[in-house]
């Protein structure tokens, strides 16, 4: 969200932020998502319900617990030993060191692969849906119905319906085996674009919009100096959907791409474990665990820092439609 | 840019709305989304019923066949046996993810719960993890060689069934769906739950609702618009299962063909029988399918609210 907000506002936006700070302190909205758990704190806890639920929590965690112990297993103790427990020697920091290096880095360029493709996707589609959904919020113009009905009509056709014939165009165009082709379709998210046109309806106000045209600011810079800040919150939940999006693409660069080149990490991942499966084939499941593991890591941790944003972004998709 | 002049005065809110009735100033800010929209969804859609149209054919090439590859496709019974699996899985592990999210949400948001933030992230976390690393992870693990059906085998001296077998093999791919989406649900859910006033429930408390007659009376009605997008999701998600089969197919290339869903079907005309034409096809029946069947949740799902 940092991207595109000038730190530096004039003086005349930023008592037009005050006043909108004012409003929004006090808007319904605000006040009832601040409300504590089911107004009802003087409930007594309840030890059942709290063991069933630690059944639903070792079942969510398990797998990756898994994943963990397997990753600090050699090879052959992979193979021979309890999967739930650590055995042999401590091998995560050889597996690390092994997977980085294996076929002359190949997993460091998967990283890098993926790194661009959600720099790039995932930015740009956070840019498109802001744009866009604020167009849609604040403006009246020729076609808007119809941009409406077309784009909530694309939601519900499956993203791999789309995938051949997508993948038979872009191959005429000569797009396919670069990273335009992964790139291109990730900058569209009509959830995204639904997401900005629900959360700037009620948190930009026309009047400040009103008031930056009255100081002869144009559109453009007004959205970028007074909009977009209003719109951080939104952009920022957005943002983390479309980045666990493209990081965890895996249909769409399996069909674009033909060259280990280009691959992201998920389907480097899954040629690794196909390598290994084939007979004759280098057996590296060492490296497919600890692979995932490093591949996982990144989006946990985001996901971990910036939790109240999807919390509220699913809110705002949930309660508004 | 351009609307400077045409505010004279600031009005109220709606006005602006209503007065910009031929102001092209917001194709500005929808243009580039539109732009790029056309480009990977549109023109694709549109590409794929003009392939669905046509048929390539080593005598005569290219040539325009009408309707012919739709009435080979509602006559393939490998396009039916995927469909018929999907749906089966639609009916079995929808419902169990549903009610399973429901009812973590309710649990977290009781205030009955030790620890409630805790579970609510850790139930959430799966969703973050790429489909293909859930995949891979609960593959090994269903392995009986080395994974955990194996060590369960080894240690009780029993045999389980292996999950990766052709009966149990659709039940595994469940089992992988659920734990990447049962927290997003529950989210989804929970989310829903919190926007309810708080003196609804204190209106109910002082008139002597029970635990359960608030679930019935306050907090299901207020779930239904979430519950229906959940549903939405996940059927559209069921009708598109592709990750899942695809990369397990490599642990248990036996209980999975080539046409295990219907999206798999599609893939494999293209990527390894060259049939683009015919592939198109499927995966247009397959969209409108999915569309229709979506459209009739929304509706049914909407119209109990009133």
């Amino acid at each position: 969200m940092a991207l595109t907000t000038p730190e530096s506002l004039t003086p005349a936006s930023t008592a037009v932020r005050e006043t909108t700070a004012a409003t929004r302190s006090t808007s319904p909205r605000r006040s009832r998502y601040a409300r504590p758990s089911a107004g009802s704190q003087h409930k007594r806890k309840s030890v059942l319900l709290t063991a069933v639920m630690v059944v639903f929590l070792i079942y969510s965690l398990l797998p990756l617990f898994w994943l963990f112990v397997g990753s600090t297993k050699t090879q052959a103790s992979l193979l021979n030993s309890f999967g739930l427990w650590f055995s042999g020697d401590f091998a995560l920091f050889d597996n690390i060191a092994q997977t980085l290096t294996y076929d002359g880095g190949v997993f460091v360029r998967w990283l890098g692969n993926t790194l661009l493709y959600v720099v790039i996707g995932a930015g740009g589609a956070t840019f498109l849906a802001a744009l866009g959904g604020y167009g849609l919020a604040k403006f009246n113009f020729p076609g808007k119905k119809a941009v409406f009905a077309v784009v909530l009509g694309a939601v519900a056709i499956p993203g791999t319906a789309l995938a051949v014939p997508t993948f038979l165009m872009f191959s005429q165009l000569g797009l396919t085996n670069t990273p335009w082709a992964v790139i291109l379709p990730s900058l569209i998210s009509p959830f995204g674009l639904y997401l900005i046109w629900t959360y700037a309806l009620d948190s930009v106000p026309t009047e400040v919009l009103e008031a930056a045209r009255m100081d002869g600011a144009g559109e453009i810079r007004t959205f970028f100096t007074i909009s977009l800040r209003l719109l951080a919150p939104g952009l920022v939940t957005v943002l983390l959907f479309s980045i666990v999006g493209t990081w965890n693409n895996y249909f769409l660069p399996l069909i674009m791409l033909s060259e280990p080149t280009w691959y992201p990490l998920t389907v480097g991942l899954n040629q690794w474990n196909q390598q290994a499966q084939t007979v004759g084939g280098d057996v590296i499941y060492n490296l497919v665990i600890t692979g995932s593991l490093i591949t996982i890591i990144p989006i946990v941790v985001a996901f971990l820092f910036l939790q109240r944003y999807w919390q509220s972004g699913l809110a705002a998709g949930s309660v508004k439609a | 840019m351009t609307t400077l002049s045409h505010h004279p005065a600031a009005g109220s809110a709606t006005r602006t709305q209503r007065r910009q009735k031929r102001d092209w100033t917001g194709w500005q800010f929808v243009g580039p989304f539109m732009v790029v929209f056309a480009v990977v969804l549109i023109a694709p859609v549109i590409y794929s019923v003009y392939l669905s149209l046509y048929k390539d054919q080593l005598v005569g090439g290219n040539s325009f066949v009408g309707f012919a590859n739709y009435a080979h496709a509602l006559s393939d019974p490998k396009l039916w046996e995927s469909l018929g699996r999907v749906t089966l899985f639609l009916a079995v592990q929808v419902p169990i993810m549903l009610a399973l999210a429901l009812f973590a949400a309710l649990a977290i948001d009781s205030a009955r719960l030790h620890l409630s933030p805790l579970f609510r992230i850790a139930i959430f976390l799966p969703y973050a993890v790429p489909a293909v690393v859930a995949t891979l992870m609960w593959g090994f693990m269903y392995g009986t060689q080395f994974g955990l059906v194996g060590n369960l085998n080894d240690f009780f001296g029993i045999t389980i069934p292996s999950p990766l077998s052709g009966t149990w093999v659709l039940a595994s791919i469940g089992n992988i769906v659920t734990w990447e989406f049962v927290g997003y649900n529950m989210i989804l859910f929970y989310a829903a739950l919190r926007v309810i006033p708080a003196d609804l429930y204190e209106a109910a408390e002082l008139d002597g609702a029970g635990t359960f007659r608030i679930i019935r009376s306050i907090k299901f009605p207020a779930l239904r618009p979430a519950m229906v997008i959940g549903a939405i999701f996940s059927i559209i998600g069921s009708f598109q299962l592709f990750n899942e089969p695809s990369i397990l197919r490599s642990l248990a290339p036996n209980a999975i063909s080539t046409f295990f869903s219907p999206n798999m079907y599609a893939y494999n005309l293209s990527f390894s029988g060259q049939q683009y034409n015919y592939s198109a096809t499927i995966a247009i029946i397959v969209g409108l399918l999915t569309a229709s069947i979506a459209y009739i949740v929304q509706i049914t799902g909407t119209r109990k609210e009133v």
